[in-house]
């Protein structure tokens, strides 16, 4: 266990393609972080500089307090779990996860216990003996969990580990590596694109984009204060509404049609991207006023509630409400005017 | 699924005859005595002369300076073609492993290099390795006969291939568990590829055994000679009223040919597999 610090890292694959750029992140002793971007974000390059399969350009890695940039991999004590899990497929389960042990040169009886430990925690004990392909998805990727496991190391690193599981068994794994985590106490290091995952899972998230942090912070933080239209865009499902818009002597003109404000936030003069969540904006109550005419393009009814498409000008919005009786085509809506996120139109940060 | 129709069978029938045919006609012939070969040519039926047959072939001191048996040839052959097909299985395997998991400088031509000897066949540098190994006096022995042969260009673009196709995250979960390129080798990469080393020993052990003009010129000394050599001898000694054993001809020939079947006939499943799945 120990703390890992990512110090003004960067990676340039050739001279002018910079994949990671300048990252810093400082990650506490049994720490879950879940780094997440789109692909090509850089995401994956990052864990691979961590785990030493890719060097570093530029700045420093630490885990433990020790700079690891020049160590080799076997040496930095950490383990990994990959997206294909990279079983060996010759070998048994027990011989996978015993492989790393005897090349440390630990003897056998303490292989033997470690395993045997694994095994009770990831319910392997019955599959010991069987060779990866003769193994659900789902035991794979406990094997592969397995092999991190019995090295006990200061760190597990995982690269989108869940991405080749079916969806139910997805959400249960999910569940189980972060039980596992809890447990274990390990710092973590977990790579996606599932912002689904990365919010479930993270004790912080790392939003990545073209190789640049876009913001570092804990799934509520990220999801209620995106720093950027990027994060805003990329958190939460279904994804925030960006809309552009204009302020006006405090108020937001959309299309034309104007949100009063009445100094619910302040609202700079010129264009604007307004981010607004699905479940932040509702239909206006009988008599109320409406800060809004939406025109409805569609519903999505989802059970639970219903997902309602509409346009004001060329602006797209999707709101939530409950499911109920059939609506009009034009709907009013109020805002939950706290809740409005304001992003610079130019750079995207927010304002 | 397509049903197995009675048309299916006759053309099926008809290949395996066309193939076993020769073969029967060889074994049938060889249990016949020399003269009534002689006079009444190839043979369908069983001739009674088996064991006295193979028998000769196998024990009698025969060649010009009457040493050389047949089971000394025998076991020659075996030498060329197990020495054959291992040493060019682990030269072209290192090969491989250099040219796919190491980079170093001009990696790609040294690959083009080895490749490009495919259009080479063994006689077109025949004269010159013949010099080489005269020069460094290599001729009458295992070693001259075997090694001038081990490099293959087909075995390493077959291992190349198969390298390529393994992959990378099991090399980077070997290096996170501590294993380095001596220990990845020896513990992943061969074990996965058993299959294709299969295939490989096949193909190379039935071409070292049926190998014919090297180790004529390599050896002149006859207990080196290998069997598919004794069949040609057998049936040099025409002189005067003397008739030729082709009996003993046949016998041999049934004899080369044994050997490369039952290699191929117990692999085969392998070699199928290691041509076509990879089992990863």
């Amino acid at each position: 266990m120990a703390h890992v610090t990512i110090d003004r890292v960067s990676k340039d694959y050739q001279a002018g393609v910079r994949a990671v750029d300048s990252v810093s992140i400082d990650i506490a002793d049994s720490e879950f972080i879940v780094l997440v971007g789109p692909s090509g974000c850089g995401k994956s390059t990052l864990l691979r500089m961590v785990a030493g399969l890719e060097t570093i350009t530029e700045g420093e890695i630490g885990i433990g307090g020790r700079v690891i940039n020049h160590v080799d991999p076997a040496d930095r004590d950490i383990a990994m779990v990959f997206q294909n899990y990279a079983l060996y497929p010759h070998m048994t389960v027990r011989n996978n996860m015993a492989y790393g042990l005897k090349n440390r040169g630990m003897n056998r009886a303490d292989i033997e216990k470690r395993v045997a430990e694994a095994a009770a925690i990831l319910r392997l004990q019955d599959y010991l003996e069987r060779r990866p392909r003769q193994l659900s998805g789902g035991q794979r990727q406990r094997v592969a969990m397995g092999r991190a496991i019995v090295r006990e190391p200061a760190a597990f690193l995982f690269d989108e580990p869940l991405s080749n599981l079916d969806a139910k068994l997805r959400v249960d794994m999910r569940g189980e590596i972060k039980q596992l985590q809890k447990r274990l106490g390990t710092t973590s290091i977990y790579v996606t694109h599932d912002q689904l995952e990365a919010m479930t899972m993270a004790d912080r998230i790392v939003v990545l984009n073209g190789g640049r942090i876009e913001q570092i912070g804990t799934p509520l933080d990220v999801y209620r204060q995106p720093q950027s239209a990027f994060v805003a865009s990329f958190i939460g499902s279904p994804a925030m509404n960006l809309i552009t818009a204009r302020g006006e002597s405090g108020n937001l003109v959309i299309g034309d049609q104007t949100v009063v404000m009445d100094g619910a936030m302040t609202v700079p003069d010129g264009p604007v991207t307004l981010g607004v969540r699905a479940e932040d904006m509702k239909p206006a109550d009988h008599g109320a006023t409406a800060h809004l005419e939406l025109a409805i393009d569609y519903v999505e009814e989802l059970g639970a509630g219903r997902l309602v498409h509409g346009h004001v000008g060329d602006a797209r919005l999707a709101l939530s409400t409950p499911s109920g009786e059939p609506l009009s085509d034009l709907l009013p809506i109020v805002f939950d005017r706290q809740r409005l996120h304001l992003f610079d139109t130019a750079t995207g940060r927010r304002l | 699924m397509h049903r197995t129709k009675f048309f299916d069978h006759v053309i099926l029938l008809a290949g395996v005859f066309l193939m076993i045919a020769p073969v029967v006609v060889a074994f049938m012939t060889s249990t016949h005595a020399a003269a009534e070969i002689h006079r009444d040519g190839l043979m369908l039926t069983w001739g009674g002369h088996f064991d006295e047959t193979y028998r000769e072939v196998l024990t009698r001191q025969g060649g010009f300076t009457g040493k050389v048996t047949g089971a000394r040839m025998v076991m020659n052959s075996f030498i060329l073609g197990i020495g054959f097909a291992a040493g060019k299985i682990v030269l072209s395997m290192l090969a491989a492993y250099a040219i796919v998991y190491f980079r170093f400088r001009l990696g790609v031509v040294f690959f083009w290099m080895i490749f490009t000897t495919l259009l080479l066949p063994l006689e077109v540098r025949i004269l010159p390795s013949y010099e080489v190994m005269t020069k460094l006096g290599l001729v009458n022995t295992y070693t001259g006969l075997i090694v001038p042969l081990l490099a293959s260009a087909t075995g390493t673009f077959f291992f190349r291939q198969f390298f390529k196709s393994v992959p990378d995250e099991l090399l980077e979960a070997a290096r996170i568990d501590g294993a380095g390129p001596f220990k990845f080798f020896i513990d992943i990469l061969i074990p996965l590829s058993r299959t294709m080393i299969a295939a490989i020993f096949i193909i190379m052990f039935v071409y070292g055994w049926n190998q014919y003009l090297w180790p004529m010129l390599m050896t002149n000394d006859e207990s080196f000679y290998t069997l598919v050599r004794g069949i040609k001898q057998i049936l040099l000694v025409w002189i005067g009223s003397q008739i030729p054993d082709y009996n003993e001809a046949f016998a041999m020939a049934i004899l080369a040919m044994l050997p490369p079947v039952l290699v191929v006939v117990i692999f085969q499943s392998w070699f199928i597999k290691g041509l076509t799945e990879s089992d990863k």
